[in-house]
């Protein structure tokens, strides 16, 4: 079997995976696996990030459709204040800059994390946070678990009465005030 | 360097813990990054300097991690750093090029942290046989004792950022070693692959010359890190490495029955290879030990201990190999010089 990157060497590993629902199966040689980080039986289990960021809704590096507005993509494009990376760069490297970056792409990086991840939410271990924050996730966490079980039993009158007290939280959300 | 770890074999693979005939080894790995500090990748190089000071602080003030090493990954040759990538101290990305890199190894290999990889930290705990979650019990705890004193990068929505979206949530990478040599055999294990894909895990085999598999050895990891707990997470690969391991000893079964005789002589002639060969590479050796291996768990063999089995596989390995005597070797020269090693470790076991 020959290589699905380089089509020339003999293929050596197989990598196969689900991915957005579609099972996909990688077979590349020793060179092309090393490339793509999947470099022995032992390391680490690398993401074709690739294939998902090309299919995602983001400016081409030519800024195709900016044309159509006749606005310059590199203007409009959202830049992180902190480390100073634009979402096209993003999504040539794969990798993000730094912490801020997430607040900057929220709007996108939603719809990108719900295709590799299936979810964009958060449902493991909180760290040691300063109590309020704490005690702020913590019934955050709370009200949005009986929120979908209000929305899973259709009893829309409680589910608004949730959404509600949602709102007020995040009106006193502690992490809005401190800016990194 | 490292004199003393080579001499003695790798704590998580002892062959000890749960299955451990099936399931070579667990890992555990969590992915943090330090508040205000850009991800390693774009930092700069004072910035990434300031990561390693961090998270030495905090070392120094964790009681879990009092007894262990730290190195600077400057200071390490091309052959400790194979050495450590064979042994599953560091991953291969980290020991690319790049500098304010360092490595802390905890007592017995149990917990090593990797910082200024593709994230300012890397937190693994390996242990032998099938032990997920012990392996994430420990790992929970440096993270915890490490964030009283270091305040990581996390979002209430999307929980712990990564440099790579892939990681972001839970952080957490969990894996399992396993030899699969029945499925394989009874040409069951695409089928297997195909059903253990759609529950949210990535599986890897590693194929050498040809069609083999090599050494019948699969990774099995979480495929996804955000939107489940990590309780929820390392449930989900025990309960699918329990299964498979089900499927592996029908297989076995299956073989027992139809093909006593050719697997029974398979077996044998391994045996008779890795004591007799007076040159031989790392690739034959691990199909060799893989079918030793298969002998161990059907009860066919009982004349070489699992513990010894796992030992020759890591000391087979080019670096190791180079480490044990002491000095560089071509591949030429490390074929003849592994036989050896090999025969004077199955001495006397006849
Ligand atoms: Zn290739
Ligand atoms: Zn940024």
């Amino acid at each position: 079997m020959l290589c699905d990157d380089c089509k020339k060497k003999e293929a050596t590993i197989q990598i196969t995976q689900i991915i957005d629902n579609q099972k996909m199966t990688l077979n590349l040689c020793q060179k092309c696996a090393e490339k793509r980080g999947f470099s022995s039986p032992f390391a680490g289990v690398p993401f074709p990030l690739a294939e998902f960021l090309s299919g995602m809704i983001l400016p081409g590096p030519s800024g195709s459709s900016a044309g159509k507005k006749g606005v310059p993509r590199t203007e409009k494009e959202p830049k992180c204040p902190n480390c100073g990376m634009t979402l096209s760069q993003f999504a040539q490297r794969g990798r993000l800059g730094c912490g801020s970056c997430y607040k900057t792409f929220r709007t996108q990086l939603k719809d990108l994390l719900r295709k590799i991840h299936g979810s964009d939410r958060h449902r493991g271990k909180i760290p040691n946070l300063p109590g309020v924050q704490m005690e702020y996730l913590k019934e955050e966490r709370k009200l949005q678990e009986e929120l979908k079980k209000a929305i899973d039993e259709e009893d829309f009158e409680m589910a608004a009465s949730i959404r509600d007290k949602i709102k007020n939280l995040s009106r006193m959300d502690p992490f809005g005030q401190e800016k990194k | 360097m490292f004199e003393d770890l080579v001499k003695k074999p790798a704590a998580w693979l002892s062959g000890e813990g749960e299955n451990s005939e099936i399931v070579l080894s667990s890992r555990v790995r969590l992915a943090r990054n330090i508040c205000a500090v850009p991800f390693p990748s774009v930092a700069q190089s004072g910035e990434r300097e300031k990561a390693v000071s961090f998270v030495l602080g905090a070392i120094q003030k964790s009681s879990r991690l009092a007894s262990g090493q730290f190195y600077n990954s400057c200071d390490l040759s091309p052959l400790d750093r194979d050495f450590l990538i064979e042994r599953h101290l560091v991953s291969p990305e980290f020991m690319k090029e790049g500098n304010s890199k360092a490595l802390y190894i905890g007592e017995e290999e149990k917990i090593s942290l990797m910082i200024n990889e593709e994230d300012h930290l890397r937190i693994q705990a390996l242990r032998s046989g099938l032990e997920i979650k012990s392996a994430f019990e420990l790992a929970d705890k440096v993270d915890s004792e490490l964030s009283s004193s270091l305040e990581f990068d996390f979002d209430p929505d999307f929980g712990y950022l990564t440099s790579c979206p892939t990681n972001v949530g839970t952080g957490m990478r969990a894996s399992v070693l396993i030899h699969l040599p029945g499925l394989v055999l009874t040409k069951e294990i695409e089928n297997v692959i195909s059903q253990v894909t759609k529950l949210g895990l990535t599986v890897r085999g590693f194929y050498g010359e040809g069609s083999d598999v090599l050494g019948n050895l699969f990774q099995i990891s979480n495929q996804t890190t955000l939107g489940k707990s990590e309780e929820d997470l390392i449930e989900s690969l025990e309960k699918v490495t329990l299964q498979i391991i089900e499927y592996e000893n029908n297989s076995r079964n299956t073989l027992y029955r139809d093909a006593r005789e050719q697997i029974e002589d398979k077996i044998w002639r391994a045996f008779g290879i890795l004591q007799n060969a007076r040159v031989i590479t790392s690739t034959e050796v691990t199909n060799l030990l893989s079918a030793i291996r298969l002998g161990l768990g059907m009860g066919t063999i009982s004349e070489v201990s699992l513990s010894t089995v796992n030992q020759i596989l890591l000391i087979s390995f080019p670096a190791h190999l180079q480490k044990y005597f002491n000095r560089e070797m071509d591949p030429n020269q490390r074929d003849i010089q592994r036989a050896e090693l090999i025969r004077e470790k199955l001495k006397g076991t006849t």
